[in-house]
């Protein structure tokens, strides 16, 4: 018999969601080979700025060769298995994080510690905070990843601090006082609260006033705040990104307790577009915290190989000056492309302003104001439009008809492809509503904000073994 | 509420690394490292199994093969690479370390790249594998002397028990049918559900490959009592002996006596080629669970893809990886030979070991006191008047005192040269020697002299405290490396 981690399947990954990953790798879009296939929009991927990349890389061979003006280091790295990690790359990392916040925040090396990617970075920093049955609130919609990395291994509970698109999805003092309530009925200790800011899937900053009624309710309940900011690099328009470090120093909250319980988790996978490099990090001014977690990360170092050829990369500043503007550019187009098609298609998006992806409202094309509805309407855009995008139920929203649409995983080409395939199916399915067609009746549309389960057929194909979130 | 301090996890100790001494060995190396031109004096680091004897050949391959790490003579290209994060790996990766693993095993086991699962290194291999057969409370039965890491892989986040099994050096730590049933009946004592054993084949700190007939044995004993065999083989191309190596796995392959899917191996890159930096493990189990929740396990603990690119090329050079495990045998045969002879002149007895990286050193005759105290004492002595940094067996468990590994894989032969060369020095000083022996007999260790003096030979807080103590370190200074294997 196996571990009730093994049995009880808690990592999350059975969710519907695989569905379209599935119909995706058997029927995949390509633009010569299979053009009438699956177009991946479900993928939060940067592929806007590899020839920058590939560009450097040409002209500092040093860097992939392994070797420093010309002299190998092949054997000091191929040993070096430090949990400290490579200091020229933690030193490197800390002025690309402060460039990324504008420098109004400044980072010290010796507070960051190194691991295989943002998924072992937040689970990690679960296992130094939160005991077995304790509970972290996450604003909802949030990251599917989540329910694996946050809880499966660690025991921790999450409890969802409900956000509306009355408001664009804010977090606010209500729905934080409401999650912890609701925590509470439940019986579970509340340890923290983790934000993603940038959001996945909202693709939206925090506002300065999010910020602070975030920190005045961690003050009040004595508890921890970890910022997801791996998203951070990809701000695009204003408003500007804040860091929740930013927000505290504005706050002149250094000396204070609240000080040693914020901690900021990072990444290259958006940013840099390298997440199969697998370089993640966690930057905490607590002590006791960065200790124990560089013990741990004992589980999940970066190799060193990569480190040595992305520690070059990033102290290589013209290039990475140059790199971050030009990939905002890029993602910022991209963003106005989607947004414009969708438009023309009559779908509007979360005003965004970040992130990899948009945030759509397909809420009028919804059969009823329900999951199920949610569902048999993704599972139409996949069949008949040949997209496959992220429902909202997977992320959690407690609003059904919202959908994560990606646009930075594939070429310009194929975007303009999913658009027409959009507005092609848009105008057919509404035609059908007009006709009558498929309309639940109001007395059958049920209960419209409880969530409903997900249909059996679909939890059937749950026993897909393929990697879906990023 | 009052302040909200970190998890119980965070702030207890069990990864173990305060609790043994083998650090405060690491602290004063670092701060006197041995270099022949510029530190002939210094202490040299005898207590990191590394493999550096093949280094050389590596970086002759990677200087004929230039191009692979730029991503020109490779299949796949920098963009493929960067953007590759499934959690299945690199296909034609696991297939040509499917196919070294094969090749390390004689040829003799089959093993199928789709029950791989690859994991940044040995030390992540274990935990999930602890992760996915052990709940919490539950134990697993491992032989000792044992590994130190083990004691923060397969317990710190699982919260699974260790039951030791106790071998002894009248058989050469064999590990005995009596001695499984034993550790058994305690865990039954004490309520523990035992889920697993856990042996490491070759063994670290023994330098010895297990029995044929002693991995039966472990087997019987297992079907027997309905519980999983691992068998951690990260050491399995360090076998330098004529016997082949047997692998856990050709035996049950061979034989329809057990169910596969209780069988584990936890492999790594980290020994046998030397590249610990480069984080390569993998789990190898024909259990379709194990293999399913270890592959998702593993998104906490991915290979980098540029690292799986340029291993799957190095890998898939038969030639050179053949000429390769032929030489580096070779060559740790004569350095195991030459070191155990050096020894032997001096009258110090070590264990006949076949593989590994090290040897596993008899200086029970040298303890002034016959127990764990007498055992650091010497451990101090070795490090302070002879300039060796070697581990004691405490911090491996070993049941008997005056044990200790040293390792001579991670330097020059002439390096190790020099080390024989101290110890003879030391040992033929006569009177100088006896007298140093004594004179830190009597040294004040603090309060814990009384419990350290004890039969009862595990090690503690105190112990560490008492050896940095001794050294005239604060244990609080102490920035332990991680426990290298």
């Amino acid at each position: 018999m196996l571990s009730k981690k093994v049995r009880l399947e808690a990592h999350g990954e059975d969710s519907s969601y695989f569905l379209g990953w599935k119909e995706y790798e058997k029927n995949a879009y390509d633009e010569v080979q299979n053009p009438s296939g699956i177009i991946q929009m479900g993928l939060a991927e940067n592929q806007l700025s590899f020839h920058l990349l590939e560009a450097w890389l040409a002209s500092n061979q040093d860097a992939a060769r392994l070797t420093k003006n010309g002299e190998s280091v092949f054997r000091e790295l191929a040993l070096f298995q430090d949990y400290h990690s490579l200091p020229d790359f933690k030193n490197v990392l800390v002025d690309f994080m402060a460039e990324i916040r504008r420098n109004k925040v400044s980072f010290d090396p010796r507070k960051l510690v190194l691991m295989a990617g943002a998924t072992s970075a937040n689970e990690t920093l679960m296992f130094c905070i939160a005991d077995p049955g304790d509970a972290f609130l996450l604003p909802t919609p949030y990251y599917p990843g989540f329910d694996r990395d946050l809880k499966w291994r660690t025991g921790v509970e999450l409890v969802p601090i409900h956000c509306s698109s009355l408001n664009g999805f804010k977090v606010t003092k209500f729905s934080l006082e409401e999650a912890y309530q609701q925590a509470q009925k439940l019986s579970l200790n509340v340890k923290g609260v983790l934000i993603t800011n940038p959001s996945n899937p909202l693709g939206t900053t925090m506002s300065h006033d999010e910020l602070e009624e975030l920190i005045t309710f961690a003050i009040a309940k004595k508890i921890h705040i970890i910022s997801d900011e791996i998203y951070s690099g990809t701000v695009f328009d204003h408003p500007s990104f804040i860091s929740i470090m930013e927000a505290l120093l504005d706050r002149k909250l250094e000396e204070t307790e609240l000080w040693n319980r914020v901690h900021v988790v990072y990444s290259l996978s958006k940013d840099l577009g390298v997440p199969g490099f697998r370089v993640g990090m966690i930057y905490s001014n607590n002590e006791a915290l960065v200790s124990a977690a560089t013990k741990m990360s004992s589980f999940g170092l970066i190799s060193s190989q990569t480190q040595y050829l992305l520690s070059k990369l990033l102290s290589d500043k013209k290039f990475t000056r140059n790199y971050m503007k030009e990939n905002r550019k890029r993602l910022k187009a991209r963003r106005e492309m989607l947004v414009t098609a969708l438009r023309e298609a009559g779908i509007e998006c979360l005003k965004s302003n970040a992130g990899l992806f948009c945030w759509v409202d397909m809420r009028n094309l919804l059969s009823s104001n329900t999951f199920d509805a949610e569902v048999e309407l993704w599972k139409k855009i996949l069949r008949e439009a040949g997209l496959n995008v992220s429902p909202g139920a997977s992320c959690h929203c407690s609003e059904p008809g919202w959908f994560r649409i990606c646009f930075a995983n594939m070429s310009e080409e194929t975007l303009n492809v999913s658009m027409q395939r959009m507005k092609a199916f848009v105008e057919k399915t509404t035609q059908q509503c007009r006709r009558g067609g498929g309309r639940v009746t109001h007395q059958e549309s049920g209960c419209n904000s409880r969530r409903r389960p997900l249909s059996n057929w679909v939890l059937n194909l749950c026993s897909y073994d393929r990697e879906p979130y990023r | 509420m009052g302040f909200c301090s970190l998890s119980n996890l965070a702030m207890a100790d069990r990864h173990g690394e305060d609790d043994s001494p083998y650090f405060a060995g690491w602290k004063a190396y670092d701060l006197n490292p041995y270099d022949l031109l510029c530190n002939p004096s210094g202490i040299i680091q005898m207590g990191l199994a590394e493999n550096q004897v093949g280094t050389d050949l590596l970086e002759e391959w990677l200087e004929k093969h230039s191009d692979i790490p730029t991503w020109k003579g490779t299949l796949t290209s920098f963009k493929q690479t960067a953007l590759y994060q499934d959690y299945h790996g690199l296909a034609n990766f696991r297939k040509a370390l499917a196919n070294f693993m094969a090749e390390v095993r004689g040829r003799r086991v089959k093993i199928d790249p789709d029950m791989i699962v690859l994991t940044a290194g040995a030390t992540a291999g274990n935990e999930i594998l602890t992760f996915c057969i052990a709940d919490p409370g539950e134990a697993l039965l491992v032989p000792t002397p044992y590994y130190p890491g083990f004691d923060r892989d397969l317990r710190w986040r699982t919260g699974v028990e260790i039951i030791p099994v106790k071998c002894y050096s009248y058989n050469d730590f064999e590990i005995t049918f009596p001695a499984l049933e034993k550790a058994y009946q305690e865990g039954l004592n004490k309520k523990q559900s035992i889920k697993a054993i856990l042996i490491t084949n070759p063994s670290n700190p023994l330098g010895l490959t297990i029995s044929p007939q002693t991995l039966t044995m472990i087997l019987d004993f297992a079907t027997e009592k309905s519980i999983h065999v691992i068998s951690d083989e990260v050491y399995a191309g360090t076998v330098f002996s004529s016997h082949p190596f047997t692998s856990v796995l050709e035996i049950v392959q061979s034989s329809n006596k057990y169910d596969p899917e209780t069988v584990h191996v936890v492999y790594s890159l980290s020994k046998d080629l030397g590249l610990p930096g480069f984080r390569i493990g993998a789990i190898y189990s024909s259990n379709p669970k194990i293999v399913t929740a270890s592959r998702r396990m593993s998104s906490f603990s991915l290979i980098s893809s540029q690292t799986q690119v340029l291993l799957k090329c190095l890998l898939s050079d038969s030639v050179f990886i053949a000429e390769y495990l032929a030489t580096v045998k070779e060559r740790l045969k004569r350095r195991n030979e030459e070191f155990k002879r050096g020894l032997k002149e001096m009258g110090i007895d070590s264990l006949q070991g076949n593989a590994g990286l090290f040897s596993w050193v008899n200086l029970r005759s040298l303890l002034v006191f016959d127990n764990l105290d007498g055992e650091m004492k010497l451990w101090r002595v070795i490090l302070e008047e002879i300039g060796l940094n070697v581990s004691p067996g405490c911090s491996f468990h070993c049941e008997e005192p005056g044990w200790f590994r040293v390792c001579y894989g991670n330097m020059s032969e002439d390096e190790m040269n020099v080390a024989l060369g101290r110890i003879k020095s030391f040992m033929s000083g006569g009177g100088a020697q006896e007298e140093v022996l004594l004179s830190t007999s009597k040294t004040d260790i603090s309060v814990a002299q009384e419990e350290v003096l004890s039969t009862d030979i595990s090690v503690t807080a105190a112990t560490a405290a008492a050896a940095c103590t001794a050294l005239g370190l604060d244990a609080s200074d102490l920035q332990p490396e991680p426990l290298a294997h």
